[in-house]
């Protein structure tokens, strides 16, 4: 497949996470959009892994393992989405025991 | 149009709905769900560039424990449509407007990049995606780094244990 | 002896400096002292300066350059020539003798006004020194905005007192409006010729460059100058009220002095009005005008100085009728003879005043005649120059003018002979209300009357005894063939005119007829004045009629007023209420307010709210890629996408 087609399918999804993130207040909502976005580009990584692989086995048929290492690398994007989905969920969890609300808006503290 | 072609824009097709179900969904159960169904999708496009050991991954690790995860937490705090908060017209309409702007100026960068046109991505065949390839690397390699995760999963769990504890 | 001619204005230059920065440490004689000498210095220099010219004719001292740029070159130099030299004569003499007579009139006054007082006298003569020796028009204004402040200072020098402080804003305002039309005629002189300097400018290459529109509307605005400088119609009104200032200034600054600048200056341009017939006429015209309409005005005056002050604007009309019948000569002459007897009267009316204890209402004296001999015989003395009663200087200048103002057109010899007589009726009444007849002031007064000291009565001696002798310079020709000896020093002067201007002569036996005859006529007037007016008592009846008019200045005052000044009043608060308050302030304010709520408004910005902050940051995550990708080719791409969709 054309690489243009992965990078425009992950620039949608991309955008669709930024766009969740900038219209929605409830912060779960938000939370799920940001690991949309890190999916996104798991996929981009992903794509181009193996974009590299056909490229270097193109010019040298032994050439096989080029490209692992960005497959590796979505692995651990994956271990850190893991730990960070854990604290973040501990964290909304405290604030909607705190104010009763997952609302964002209640989130100001950085003004004052 | 091949088989491989068809699978690709149906997944494509398929991801990018959910996506967008994901934002207009009122009910955050549904949001979860369509989630979901996003990262079914991108599994199954690992699948497609015969990304074996991701796709499973992805599956087990994001759609299965994280969602779940998040869907406990939204259920637990009984959250549904009515409870719902909504953003003004305005700041939604913002929010698009920006994204949009974002993805209009990111697609023309692709389009101007013009060595990437002839570029493809080996789907079906390559067989780095395999467990057995990765497997190796990781454990010789990339073997400091993946014991630094488990220091990092430590950490997360005693964080999360912390702050969820009641004062 | 051209060299040390820079020598002249540095004198009073100096003195100002001295005697304005010293006021407060030197005594009164040594400001005397400083502010005397330095104009005598002057005048001594002076003396040597004539006297080369007079063997060596003109020359041009460059000092420094003033303004060089590229197109206009401007030098600091001084016109040393036949008019110049005169000038200075007439300045640093009469000056000379005005300070020494000002060390006793001005001796009441205590140290440091005194002090400023010879300060601002010595400014103005070092201004008036830079006026007429400029060689050029832009020195030359220098030197006629200098005298304007010399005498906005000095009319103002009682600055306690209000009306004096109003007169000394009429008078500045006044100069204001004549020196526009000048620094206008200035600089359409630098636009058209790019050059200011009098030997440029009347150069016969230059004269061809200028058309005949232009000529015209240069001497016009040069007019307007005068007439402000001047005191013509319309903007005369101010030298009467400048009688405010000390009687000293009054005969220095305006009468013998810088009242003349104006035709010094028509006499120094007298090529260009030679050339220019339509502004000569209204020269003439107004000058005639102003001479028969202040004479009128003076017959019904009863304050010394200011029957002094219109007949001064009467005579500076009868100078511009010179002007403008092309009699420059006979004009500069004037301003010599005038110089004399008009700063001897004023001396003499100052002398008076001071015996009198500062009372200037002549309804009020009488019969001074025995109490002042010295300042009757000189006070006399100069009434009859002034009258014109041959062989008085007076009447020489006079004579000259109006035989060339009948040449031109008998109508205006006419009027400028009604003129005459008028101001040989109204100096006699001064004279004989003055000196003649009863004391009618307090008993007090009589008491206490005296003659004036030394420091007093020599400037009078020294100026009856020119008055007396000064017209022998310039006898006619009718008396005597070649005796005009001023005609010819001048003549250089005037060459350029001569040759255009066509003449006209009077026949021999016709002036000898116009002369008795206005001779005659002179005297019997003279005669019914002193006899209407020797036995004078006021009788405190109210004028009515013309003679209400009369003392009433024609009401000219009251209808600028009403014309001009309130009117524009009314405009100054229009725009100080309104367009000040509201526009001005409101413009300052407005911007003020805007900047304020503007940041209140962009404080609103940093809501605190995450979202907010993310929206802004998406923004600028695209502007940067924007930035940073700045080639045509994603504009290129943008556009395509639109197509595409």
């Amino acid at each position: 497949m054309p690489i243009q087609y992965y990078i425009y399918l992950s620039l949608t999804l991309f955008s669709i996470g930024i766009i969740g993130v900038l219209t929605r207040r409830n912060a779960i909502i938000v939370f799920m959009c940001i690991e949309l976005m890190l999916n996104s580009v798991n996929l981009l990584l992903v794509a181009f892994s193996k974009m590299h692989l056909a490229f270097a086995t193109a010019n040298d048929k032994l050439a096989t393992t080029v490209g692992t290492d960005g497959q590796l690398f979505v692995f651990f994007i994956m271990v850190v989405a893991a730990a960070e989905v854990s604290v973040g969920l501990a964290i909304i969890v405290m604030l909607y025991r705190n104010t009763h609300s997952v609302d964002i808006n209640f989130l100001n503290r950085l003004k004052n | 149009m091949n088989t491989t072609e068809i699978l690709f824009f149906f997944l494509s097709a398929l991801a990018i709905f959910s996506a967008i179900m994901v934002l207009i969904s009122k009910n955050p159960i549904h949001s979860v769900l369509w989630l979901v169904a996003v990262f079914f999708a991108i599994s199954g496009h690992y699948i497609l560039l015969n990304a074996q050991f991701l796709a499973i991954v992805n599956m087990i690790v994001y759609a299965g424990a994280i969602m779940v995860l998040f869907l406990f937490v939204v259920m637990l705090m009984n959250l549904n449509a009515e409870t719902e908060p909504q953003k003004n017209l305005w700041m939604k309409l913002a929010g698009v407007i920006s994204g949009g702007c974002l993805l209009m100026v990111l697609v023309s960068l692709v389009r101007q990049a013009t060595d990437l046109h002839a570029k493809k991505a080996m789907t079906s065949t390559g067989d780095i995606g395999l467990i057995k390839n990765l497997g190796k690397l990781l454990f010789s390699d990339y073997v400091v780094p993946f014991e630094i995760t488990s220091v990092l999963f430590l950490s997360a769990m005693i964080g999360a244990i912390v702050i969820g504890k009641k004062e | 002896m051209s060299k040390l001619v820079y020598l002249i204005p540095l004198f009073p230059l100096l003195g100002f400096l001295i005697n304005g920065l010293g006021r407060k440490q030197l005594s009164k004689s040594l400001i005397g002292i400083v502010g005397s000498g330095a104009v005598l210095a002057s005048f001594v220099v002076s003396v040597l300066v004539f006297l080369d010219v007079k063997s060596n004719g003109a020359s041009v001292v460059t000092l420094f350059p003033f303004i060089d740029v590229k197109g206009l070159v401007i030098p600091f130099a001084f016109q040393v020539d036949q008019l110049s030299s005169l000038f200075l004569l007439i300045i640093t003499g009469i000056g000379f003798l005005i300070h020494l007579y000002s060390t006793a009139y001005m001796h009441e006054e205590e140290n440091q006004h005194y002090g400023r007082y010879f300060a601002y006298l010595n400014l103005f003569v070092f201004s008036m020194l830079l006026l007429i020796l400029g060689s050029n028009y832009v020195i030359m204004f220098i030197g006629w905005e200098g005298v304007g402040l010399c005498s906005y200072l000095l009319i103002g020098y009682w600055f306690k007192n209000n009306d004096y402080n109003y007169a000394a804003k009429k008078a500045f305002i006044m100069n204001r409006i004549g020196d526009l039309g000048f620094l206008l005629a200035v600089f359409w002189l630098i636009f058209k010729l790019g050059t200011a300097t009098y030997t440029d400018v009347f150069s016969a290459a230059s004269l061809a460059k200028l058309s005949a529109f232009d000529i015209t509307a240069i001497t016009t605005l040069l007019f307007i100058g005068a007439m402000g400088k001047s005191a013509q119609i319309p903007l005369y009104t101010w030298l009467p009220d400048a009688m405010a200032g000390p009687t000293p200034v009054s005969a220095l600054i305006h009468a013998a002095t810088m009242v003349t600048a104006g035709i010094y200056m028509i006499a120094r341009s007298n090529i260009l009005y030679t050339m220019a017939p339509g502004t000569q006429t209204l020269v003439a015209i107004v000058g005639l005008a102003t001479a028969i309409f202040a004479a009128t005005i003076a017959l019904k005056q009863n304050d010394i100085k200011k029957v002094l002050a219109y007949s001064t604007v009467s005579q500076l009309g009868y100078m511009f009728l010179g002007l403008g019948v092309g009699a420059y000569t006979g004009a500069v002459f004037h301003v010599m003879t005038h110089a004399f007897f008009k700063a001897l009267l004023f001396l003499g009316a100052g002398s008076v005043i001071h015996a009198m204890h500062h009372e200037q209402d002549i309804r009020k004296m009488g019969g001074l005649k025995k109490h002042l001999p010295i300042t009757h015989i000189t006070f006399l003395l100069a009434c009859l120059a002034i009258a014109g009663i041959p062989p008085f200087s007076g009447f020489f200048s006079k004579d000259e003018i109006l035989m060339a103002a009948y040449g031109k057109n008998p109508l205006y010899y006419y009027v400028g002979l009604g003129g005459a007589l008028m101001t040989a009726f109204y100096m006699f009444r001064l004279y004989t209300l003055t000196f003649l007849g009863g004391f009618r002031g307090t008993h007090e007064q009589e008491h206490h009357l005296h003659e004036s000291p030394a420091a007093m009565t020599i400037p009078l001696i020294v100026l009856a005894f020119l008055s007396v002798v000064g017209g022998l310079i310039g006898i006619p020709e009718l008396f005597a063939k070649d005796a005009h000896s001023l005609e010819h020093f001048l003549a250089p002067i005037f060459a350029g005119s001569a040759a255009i201007a066509e003449a006209h002569h009077v026949e021999a036996s016709q002036e000898w007829i116009l002369l008795g005859v206005s001779t005659v006529l002179i005297i019997a007037v003279i005669v019914y004045a002193i006899n209407s007016f020797k036995k004078y008592q006021a009788d405190g009846a109210e004028n009515s009629g013309v003679a209400k008019l009369l003392e009433n200045k024609w009401y000219v005052d009251e209808l600028y007023n009403a014309v001009i000044v309130n009117p524009l009043h009314l405009l100054a608060g229009f725009f100080k209420n309104i367009i000040e308050k509201n526009l001005i302030d409101g413009a300052v304010n407005g911007v003020g307010r805007l900047v304020g709520y503007g940041s209140r408004q962009l404080r609103l910005i940093q809501s605190g709210q995450v979202g907010n902050y993310l929206i802004i940051m998406v923004l600028a995550i695209v502007v940067f890629i924007l930035i940073w990708f700045n080639d045509l080719t994603i504009v290129y791409y943008l556009t395509r996408l639109f197509k595409m969709a």
